[in-house]
């Protein structure tokens, strides 16, 4: 359990099904019931069709890095205590123009401390963990060699 | 009859406050805006009861209202204000221009002021706990502040086009050299060089503390009337030659990660509609005030408006580039937001418009235009002043 981090709101009918999905261990993707195009981040419209229904679509949870930041303080406390910590983009398998913005962790514990930046690089394949913050399960990123 | 209002409107008038990047200044927003207003109206010569038109950012602690009473304003007959922060600077300027130019007011002035020299004024430290907005798909993972969100655009440009940090180091280490001479600038007298650059402190892997900006309190207007009129007041006029927004396809503000082509920023899409309304190309221009809240928002800007081909930006910066005195294209002559004072970029207008007067503290010689652009990775706004 940590506390005092920046969480979204769970209570948003477009984008809670990802939140929900994540919650029961899946990495699901905002899917157009009408002509079946993807899209990240949810949103009410499909851009490509229009249409306003939509679908969550269950991804294998494969991904590689797209692009990578190592943050440092000044950060709020909650975050502090966990710097450097790394951060990356991950553009999924099934579609490289579906990225989702995740933590880099490694070790028994899946913390970011077990991630040496200097291993990270563009193009490592990684595959999605799930992390309890308060009440809200994020997603977070891992790979063998952080193992 | 043409539809542009290519050099009808004219900056004839400018003003601000002390610019504080340590310590911070006594006076709320408010009363900076009105300072600073006040200034440029008699900058101007003109009188506050000839100002009736007004635009300025949407996040004003204070709005038209409140600055109209305060100053004495005339009877305003036209308000706007523009949007998304570090975006908005060149576009309330461009409000004003395209007011004055089609008869909804006569006299306009555009201005910012803020607060953020204190600490405790970081707008990322005070994020409400629960997200409902895009930020809900970063903050969680850890992308906390806007330096976290363009790390990420940076590393992959690095990656993609094979920059290296001594490379992006020239952005900054120029800007200071402009700085340095200018006595208003917060970092006058503090060199920066190559070495110091590699040894600062990590703020988001590839950033550094010196690809950040400052933050400063301070206020900036400008007085804006039609060129007809210009030419009957005492400052030499500088002309709204050309003026441009840019909101891409599936842009998402700060972390446009999620579209097909992420480093192609708002910069193209103004550029496109600044340069088809004007008489010149990038190659004309003799010098460009770019928006500059981290280093890596110049090299995308030239590439976006055209000064170099795409991944080619860092490359402009080398051998003295965005030098004074010996770049092809001069930029951020007063030292900009990394060496001047962060004040989301109008101190950006404001150098401009000396450029064009003959009075920068880096004047290029027989400069006769100047680029000024607000920020790249936000929805943005573009100026092709002249004089």
């Amino acid at each position: 359990m940590e506390s005092g981090w920046i969480l979204p709101d769970l209570s948003n009918e477009a984008t809670r099904g990802f939140w929900d999905g994540c919650a029961e261990g899946e990495l699901r993707i905002q899917t157009c019931s009408a002509c079946g195009a993807m899209r990240m981040p949810p949103r009410p419209m499909c851009p490509q069709c229009r249409s306003v229904s939509y679908e969550w679509t269950r991804m294998s949870g494969e991904g590689r890095i797209w692009s990578f930041v190592v943050a440092h303080p000044p950060l709020l406390p909650a975050y502090a205590e966990l710097a450097p910590y790394p951060v990356a983009t991950i553009e999924l398998v099934e579609d490289p123009m579906i990225r989702i913005v995740g933590g880099l962790v490694g070790g028994p514990d899946l913390v970011p401390s077990a991630v040496d930046p200097s291993t990270i690089e563009i193009g490592d394949p990684v595959h999605v963990v799930f992390a309890q913050v308060e009440d809200v399960t994020i997603p977070r990123w891992t790979s063998a060699k952080w193992a | 009859m043409s539809r542009t209002i290519q050099d009808q409107a004219a900056i004839v008038g400018i003003g601000q406050t002390e610019l504080s990047s340590k310590g911070g200044l006594e006076e709320d927003e408010l009363t900076l805006a009105c300072l600073a207003i006040s200034n440029a109206i008699d900058d101007a010569g003109l009188s506050p009861a000839d100002v009736d038109g007004l635009a300025l950012f949407d996040m004003e602690a204070k709005r038209e209202v409140e600055v109209a009473r305060n100053l004495g304003l005339g009877e305003i007959t036209f308000f706007a204000e523009v949007g998304y922060g570090g975006g908005a600077a060149c576009g309330t300027v461009g409000h004003a221009a395209m007011a004055v130019a089609s008869g909804q007011c006569d006299v306009a002035v555009a201005w910012r002021a803020r607060k953020r020299a204190a600490k405790s004024t970081r707008v990322w430290s005070q994020a409400p706990k629960r997200l409902d907005d895009s930020d809900q798909w970063t903050r969680p993972a850890g992308l906390l502040r806007p330096v976290d969100e363009i790390a990420m655009l940076t590393r992959r440009y690095m990656h993609e086009y094979g920059v290296t940090r001594e490379q992006l180091a020239n952005v900054a280490l120029t800007l200071r050299r402009h700085a340095n001479r200018n006595p208003s600038a917060a970092m006058y007298e503090k060199t920066l060089d190559l070495e110091q650059y590699l040894s600062a402190r990590w703020i988001s892997e590839p950033l550094c503390l010196f690809d950040n900006c400052l933050e400063s309190d301070g206020a900036l207007a400008v007085v804006i009337t039609s060129a007809e009129r210009a030419r009957d007041l005492p400052r030499k006029p500088v002309y709204i030659h050309a003026y441009a927004q840019g909101l891409p396809q599936q842009h998402q503000i700060m972390s446009n990660y999620f579209c097909e082509d992420p480093l192609r920023g708002p910069s193209h899409v103004a550029a496109r509609r600044l340069w088809a309304n004007s008489e010149l190309a990038p190659k004309d221009v003799s010098c460009a005030q770019i928006y500059d809240a981290f280093s890596p928002l110049i090299p995308l800007s030239l590439e976006g408006y055209g000064f170099c081909e795409r991944g080619e930006g860092v490359a402009f910066t080398e051998d003295g580039g965005i030098e004074w005195n010996r770049g092809r294209l001069p930029v951020n002559t007063s030292g900009g937001s990394l060496s001047e004072a962060y004040v989301h970029g109008f101190n950006h207008v404001i150098e401009g418009v000396r450029q064009m007067r003959g009075e920068s503290p880096c004047q290029v010689e027989d400069a006769s235009s100047c680029l000024v652009t607000s920020g790249e990775c936000v929805p943005t706004s573009a100026l092709l002043l002249r004089n």
